[in-house]
C-alpha cells in the first residue's frame, strides 16, 4: 500500500502527512508538476497554503498539471483524501461538493477538537471503530482560516441522505461555523474525502492524540480489501 | 566623476541620520565628499540599527563562549549543540518601530526577517516565539495594535509552516505609544552543513534571489530604526511589505541549494538591504564585492541606484557561487519559481563598488562601510528622581484575599494567552511536545516525530529516527522579561528574566545550553537611558555565567520612545534553548493526580514591591530590587528539573507574576482538578513575588526528597473541584476559569 501526498509550492503540513501515512503504510511525495502518481495506491492532498492562498484558498492548485493526474485517479475510483487546504482544493476541483467559507470569528483558529464518526463503514473510517464504543470520538487538531462548511440546503439534504457525511463536529467544537456541524464529507460514490481538521498531527500520543492514525489506517484495509 | 555641484551635502547627511563629524569622517574615508550612493551606503551601515554605536562596547562584556556553543555572535544567528551531529540555531529580533507605524506588515516581516537569519545559516526553522509589549488594553490603540501585530504574526508564521510554539505579552503604561514586537525563531541543522556569511573566493558569482527589489522599506534602519517615534503616518512608507508564500518558497529554495552543496556562502537580505548583505559577507571574507545594479530584478523600471542598494523589499537572500554551479543554481530557483539573477562578483580590492551596467556610480572601502563607524561611549547616571509615572489603581487596598486573587487572574499580564495563541499553528511539522498552556516551556522533538526508524525524505535534515524504545532527545525553549522589574532595578530585573527563562526549562524537564537577547531600550544618550543599559547588560551577563547559558545572538533596539510619552520600562527581552534528553518525560504544569502531594519548592522570599498586585493596588515602583541569590535558584532548578527528567513528579510550575496564589490556580486550570493548600501566611506570601520559587505535585515521599537540593515545604493536596488556601481563600474552578478568560472580551 503506497500513498502519494501532493507538495504544491505552500504546501506546509505534505511532510507531516508522509510521516502519518508511513506510520500504516508507504508513502512518497509528488512534485505539483508532475503527472506521474508514481503507481500510489492512494493520494493525500495535504495541509497549507498552496500557492499562497491566492485568489482563494486551493483555487490555483487545482490547475495545477498533478492534479489533473488526481482528478483523472479519482475518476476511475482511486482513494483521495484532501485535509484542510487540501479539502480545499478538492472542492475547488468539484471532486467533493459544496465550499469553505471564513470561518465565522473571522479568524485563523488553531484548536483541538472532538470529532464524531458519523459513518463507520467508509473507505476513510473504517479502522475508527475497530478497537472502541460507537459511536466513535475523535480528538484532533483543527487550524485553519477558511473552514466554515457551506453548501445549499437541497446539496446538504442529498449528502445527508446518502450518508456524506462522515465527520461532524462534537457539540460545541464546531468554532468555524460549518453548516449542520459537517467536518468532514465524501464524494457519492465514496472514494473522494475531505476534512478541515488534521489527522495527520494526530498520530502519536506525545503530540497529543493518536486519534487520526485511524483515517490513514482506514485508507490502507480498503486498498487491501480491493485487491484481494 | 561627479560633478561636486550634485554632490550630496552635509546637510542631506543630517537628514539622512548621521551627525556632522560622521560625515566629516566620512569624507576622510572617501579622500573627498561622497556621492549619493556612496552617502546612502554609509547612512544605512553607520546607523544604530546596523552598527550598535551605543551598545557595541557594552556587549563585550557579555559571555559568549561555552562547551555546547558552536556559532556564537556576529553570524546571522548564534547555535548551540544538542547532540546527534545536530545544532539549534535560534536568534530574536525586534521589529518595533515598524509595528507601530503598521502592527500587521511590522510584525509579519518581522517574523519573516528573524526566519532568514535561521535558514541563512543552514537551519530548518522549526519554531517561532513572539513577545510583545503594549499599552493598557483599555486604550483601543493598545487594543488595535495587539490585535494586527498577533494576526501578522500568525498570518507569516502559519503560511510558511513554521509552528509559533509561545511567547508572552505584557500591557503597561510605558509601551503606550512604543510598543514592543520582538520575535524568536529556532532551527535545527547538522553540524557539518552549516554555512557561514563570509564571501570568499576571488572570481565567485553573488546572485541575488527571491522577490524583486522595489521601492519598500527604503531608509527603514537609518530613519525609521533609530530615532525616536515621530509623526507615524508619514513613515508607513518605510515599512516593508511581506510576502510569506515568497518566502516559502525561498527557504525551500535556499535550503535545497545548501544541501546540493552547490553555494558557497549564504545572507539574508534584512535592514539596508542589499549593502548591508554584500558589505558584511566582504568584510566577513576580506574581500571585495562588485554589484551590477542592472543585474537586479526590479519591482518598479525606473528605480535608482542608491534605491536598489538600500531597498528593503523582503524575503531575499544573497548567494556567493562558484562560476560553475552557476546554471544548477538558477534551475534550483526556477524549480521552486523564485527569481534568481547574478549580479556581482567577489574581488580582491577590499572595495565595494556599485555599477550601473559599465559606470561605477559608487565605492568605499569594505572596512570603512562595516568595522569604522565611531562607537559611542554611554554617559549612564542613575536618576534622581522616578522616571515612570504611577499606575493608577484599579484595585482597593482592602478587598479580601480572595478578590485580590481573582483580580490578579482577570488582570490583563496575567488572564490566559488562549485568545492570542488560539491563532497561531503550533503543531506544523509534527514536533510539539508541549504546546501553550502545557508546560512553562515549549518542547520540540529534534527530529520528527516517525512511527518506525529511519526513513530517509529529502533533505537530510528531515530524517526522522526514532527507535519505539528508546529516548527522544528534545528541545525546550522559553522567552521572557517582566519589564516593571527591570524598570525598578535594572541590573537584578535582568538577572530574574534570564532567571524566569531558565526556571521555565527546569519545569519541562530542560537544561539551559544558550541564550539570546533582544535589548529594547529608550534614548542611550540620556544618561538615565544609558545608566539602565549598562545595568541590564552587567545583570544579562553575570546570570548567563552564573547559569552556564552563554549568549549566542541578539539584537538591540534603541531610541523606543516618544516625543511626549517617555521611555518605554526598560525591555532586555531573554530568549533561552536547551535540551531534555527525553521528550516523553517532558513536564508539565497542571496538575495531574487527584490526592498528589503540592509542595513550595526553593528559596522562595516573595515581595510586593514591583509585583502585579502592586501595579493594581497603583503602587510607585521602588527604587532597587531586593539582590538574588543566584546560585540558590539555580540549584532549586536543578532539583526540579531533575525530578522532572526522572517522572518523579506529576507536575512542575514556576511561580511568577502574581505570586504563589495564581500560580496555584494556573496548575488548577490547567490540570482541571482543584487543591486544597494549608497555610495561613500574609497577602506578601500569597501574592508577593521574586525568583526561585517553584509548584511541583506528586507522591509526597519524592517531593520530599528534593529538601537534599533545596527548600521544599509541603503546603497541600491536589483534590476535588475548587482551590482554597488556608481560611482565606476558597474558589471553585468555573469561577477561576471566568477569570482567567478575561482577554476573551478583548478580541470580541
Amino acid at each position: 500500500m503506497k500513498f502519494g501526498v501532493l507538495r504544491f509550492p505552500g504546501s506546509c503540513d505534505d511532510v507531516d502527512a508522509l510521516l502519518a501515512a508511513r506510520r500504516v503504510g508507504d508513502a512518497e511525495l509528488l512534485w505539483h508538476g508532475e503527472r506521474d502518481l508514481k503507481g500510489a495506491d492512494a493520494i493525500v492532498v495535504p495541509g497549507g497554503f498552496s500557492y499562497g492562498d491566492y485568489l482563494r484558498a486551493g483555487s490555483i492548485a487545482r490547475f495545477s498539471p498533478v492534479m489533473e493526474s488526481v482528478i483523472a485517479f479519482a475518476g476511475d475510483g482511486g482513494l483521495v483524501l484532501g485535509i484542510c487546504n487540501g479539502f480545499q482544493v478538492l472542492c475547488e476541483a468539484k471532486l467533493l461538493p459544496g465550499a469553505l467559507l471564513p470561518n465565522s470569528n473571522l479568524r485563523f483558529t488553531f484548536r483541538q477538537v472532538e470529532l464524531e464518526v458519523v459513518q463507520e463503514q467508509t473507505a476513510f473510517t473504517c479502522a475508527c471503530g475497530l478497537d472502541g464504543p460507537s459511536p466513535v470520538v475523535l480528538s484532533i487538531p483543527a487550524k485553519h482560516s477558511w473552514g466554515r462548511y457551506y453548501a445549499d440546503e437541497q446539496t446538504l439534504a442529498d449528502m445527508e441522505g446518502r450518508g456524506q457525511v462522515l465527520l461532524r463536529y462534537a457539540p460545541g467544537h464546531n468554532f468555524n461555523g460549518s453548516s449542520n456541524d459537517i467536518a468532514g464529507v465524501s464524494n457519492e460514490r465514496g472514494n473522494v474525502f475531505g476534512l478541515m481538521p488534521h489527522p495527520e498531527h494526530a498520530v502519536d500520543e506525545l503530540t497529543g492524540s493518536k486519534d487520526g492514525l485511524c483515517i490513514f489506517a482506514s485508507m490502507c484495509l480498503a486498498v487491501e480489501a480491493a485487491r484481494v | 566623476m561627479s560633478d561636486p555641484a550634485t554632490l550630496p551635502t552635509v546637510e542631506d547627511a543630517i537628514a539622512l541620520g548621521l551627525t556632522e563629524s560622521e560625515y566629516e569622517l566620512i569624507c576622510e574615508h572617501q579622500g573627498g565628499r561622497p556621492n549619493r550612493v556612496e552617502l546612502a551606503m554609509y547612512s544605512l551601515l553607520w546607523s544604530e540599527h546596523c552598527a550598535y554605536k551605543h551598545s557595541k562596547k557594552l556587549l563585550r562584556s557579555l559571555p559568549t563562549e561555552g562547551e555546547h556553543v558552536v556559532m556564537g555572535p556576529g553570524e546571522n544567528a548564534g547555535a548551540v549543540d544538542v547532540g546527534g551531529g545536530l545544532v539549534c540555531a535560534f536568534k530574536v529580533e525586534s521589529h518595533n518601530h515598524p509595528s507601530a507605524v503598521e502592527p500587521f506588515q511590522g510584525a509579519a516581516t518581522g517574523v519573516g526577517g528573524i526566519l532568514r537569519d535561521i535558514f541563512a545559516i543552514g537551519a530548518r526553522p522549526i519554531a517561532v516565539l513572539d513577545s510583545l509589549r503594549f499599552g493598557d488594553p483599555a486604550s483601543s490603540r493598545s487594543r488595535y495594535l495587539l490585535d494586527r501585530a498577533v494576526a501578522g504574526i500568525g498570518h507569516y508564521g502559519n503560511s510558511i509552516g513554521v509552528p509559533t510554539v509561545g511567547g508572552e505579552v505584557y500591557f503597561e503604561g510605558p509601551y503606550e505609544q512604543n510598543c514592543l514586537v520582538n520575535a524568536m525563531a529556532l532551527g535545527i541543522a547538522e553540524r557539518e552543513k552549516l554555512v557561514r556569511s563570509a564571501a570568499a573566493g576571488i572570481g565567485n558569482v553573488v546572485v541575488l534571489f527571491g522577490a524583486r527589489t522595489g521601492r519598500d522599506g527604503i531608509g527603514g534602519a537609518s530613519v525609521l530604526a533609530s530615532a525616536e517615534l515621530g509623526d507615524d503616518d508619514g513613515m508607513r512608507p518605510t515599512v516593508q511589505v511581506g510576502d510569506p508564500f515568497e518566502e516559502k518558497k525561498l527557504m525551500e529554495c535556499s535550503l535545497e541549494l545548501l544541501e546540493r552543496g552547490l553555494i558557497v556562502s549564504l545572507q539574508d537580505l534584512g535592514a539596508a538591504g542589499l549593502t548591508s548583505s554584500a558589505s558584511e559577507m566582504a568584510s566577513k571574507g576580506e574581500v571585495g564585492i562588485d554589484i551590477d545594479v542592472s543585474k537586479v530584478f526590479l519591482r518598479e523600471a525606473d528605480m535608482e541606484p542608491f534605491e536598489i542598494m538600500v531597498s528593503e523589499s523582503q524575503e531575499r537572500m544573497l548567494c556567493v557561487v562558484e562560476p560553475s554551479n552557476v546554471p544548477a543554481v538558477m534551475e534550483r530557483c526556477e524549480k521552486w519559481e523564485v527569481g534568481g539573477a547574478a549580479i556581482g562578483t567577489v574581488t580582491d580590492t577590499g572595495r565595494m563598488r556599485v555599477f550601473d551596467g559599465e559606470a561605477i556610480v559608487g565605492e568605499a572601502p569594505v572596512s570603512a562601510l562595516v568595522d569604522d563607524c565611531p562607537l559611542y561611549d554611554l554617559a549612564p547616571e542613575r536618576p534622581a528622581a522616578p522616571v515612570y509615572p504611577v499606575p493608577a489603581p484599579v484595585l482597593a487596598g482592602d478587598v479580601s484575599m480572595r478578590e485580590m486573587l481573582l483580580a490578579l487572574l482577570r488582570s490583563p499580564n496575567i488572564a490566559s494567552r488562549r485568545p492570542l495563541f488560539e491563532r497561531y499553528d503550533a503543531i506544523v511539522q509534527s514536533r510539539t511536545i508541549r504546546r501553550p498552556e502545557q508546560a512553562d516551556a515549549a518542547v520540540l522533538a529534534i527530529k520528527p516525530l516517525v512511527g518506525r526508524p529511519a526513513y530517509e525524505i529529502s533533505p537530510s535534515e528531515l530524517k526522522g529516527s526514532r527507535d519505539p524504545d528508546g529516548p527522544i532527545p528534545a528541545s525546550a525553549v522559553s522567552i521572557d522579561c517582566n519589564g516593571r522589574r527591570v524598570a525598578a532595578d535594572p541590573y537584578t530585573g535582568t538577572v530574574a528574566a534570564v532567571l524566569e527563562c531558565a526556571s521555565n526549562l527546569a519545569c519541562a524537564g530542560a537544561k539551559p545550553l544558550g541564550t539570546t537577547n533582544n535589548l529594547n531600550f529608550g534614548n542611550p544618550e540620556k544618561p538615565h537611558i544609558a545608566w539602565q543599559l549598562s545595568e541590564a547588560v552587567r545583570g544579562l551577563g553575570d546570570a548567563c555565567r552564573a547559569l552556564d547559558a552563554p549568549i549566542v545572538g541578539g539584537n538591540v533596539s534603541l531610541y523606543n520612545e516618544g516625543a511626549s510619552a517617555g521611555p518605554i520600562y526598560p525591555t532586555p527581552v531573554i530568549g533561552m534553548v536547551g535540551r531534555l534528553p527525553d521528550a516523553r518525560r517532558a513536564g508539565r504544569l497542571g496538575f495531574a493526580r487527584e490526592g498528589d502531594a503540592i509542595a513550595l519548592v526553593g528559596p522562595f522570599a516573595p515581595r510586593l514591591d514591583a509585583s502585579e498586585l502592586a501595579k493594581l493596588w497603583g503602587r510607585q515602583l521602588p527604587d532597587g530590587l531586593p539582590q538574588i541569590d543566584v546560585e540558590a535558584v539555580a540549584a532549586a532548578q536543578a532539583a526540579v528539573r531533575d525530578a522532572v527528567r526522572a517522572s518523579e513528579v506529576s507536575s512542575a510550575h514556576d511561580i511568577a507574576e502574581g505570586g504563589l496564589a495564581v500560580a496555584l490556580a494556573e496548575c488548577c486550570l490547567t490540570g482541571g482538578l482543584g487543591a486544597r493548600i494549608e497555610l495561613d501566611d500574609d497577602i506578601e506570601y500569597l501574592f508577593g513575588e521574586c525568583s526561585g520559587g517553584f509548584l511541583a505535585s506528586g507522591e509526597r515521599q519524592a517531593l520530599e526528597s528534593l529538601s537534599e537540593q533545596t527548600t521544599v515545604r509541603m503546603i497541600g493536596v491536589v483534590e476535588g473541584r475548587s482551590l482554597s488556601i488556608g481560611d482565606q481563600i476558597e474558589v471553585e474552578l468555573p469561577e477561576l476559569t471566568e477569570a482567567y478568560e478575561a482577554l476573551v472580551e478583548l478580541f470580541a
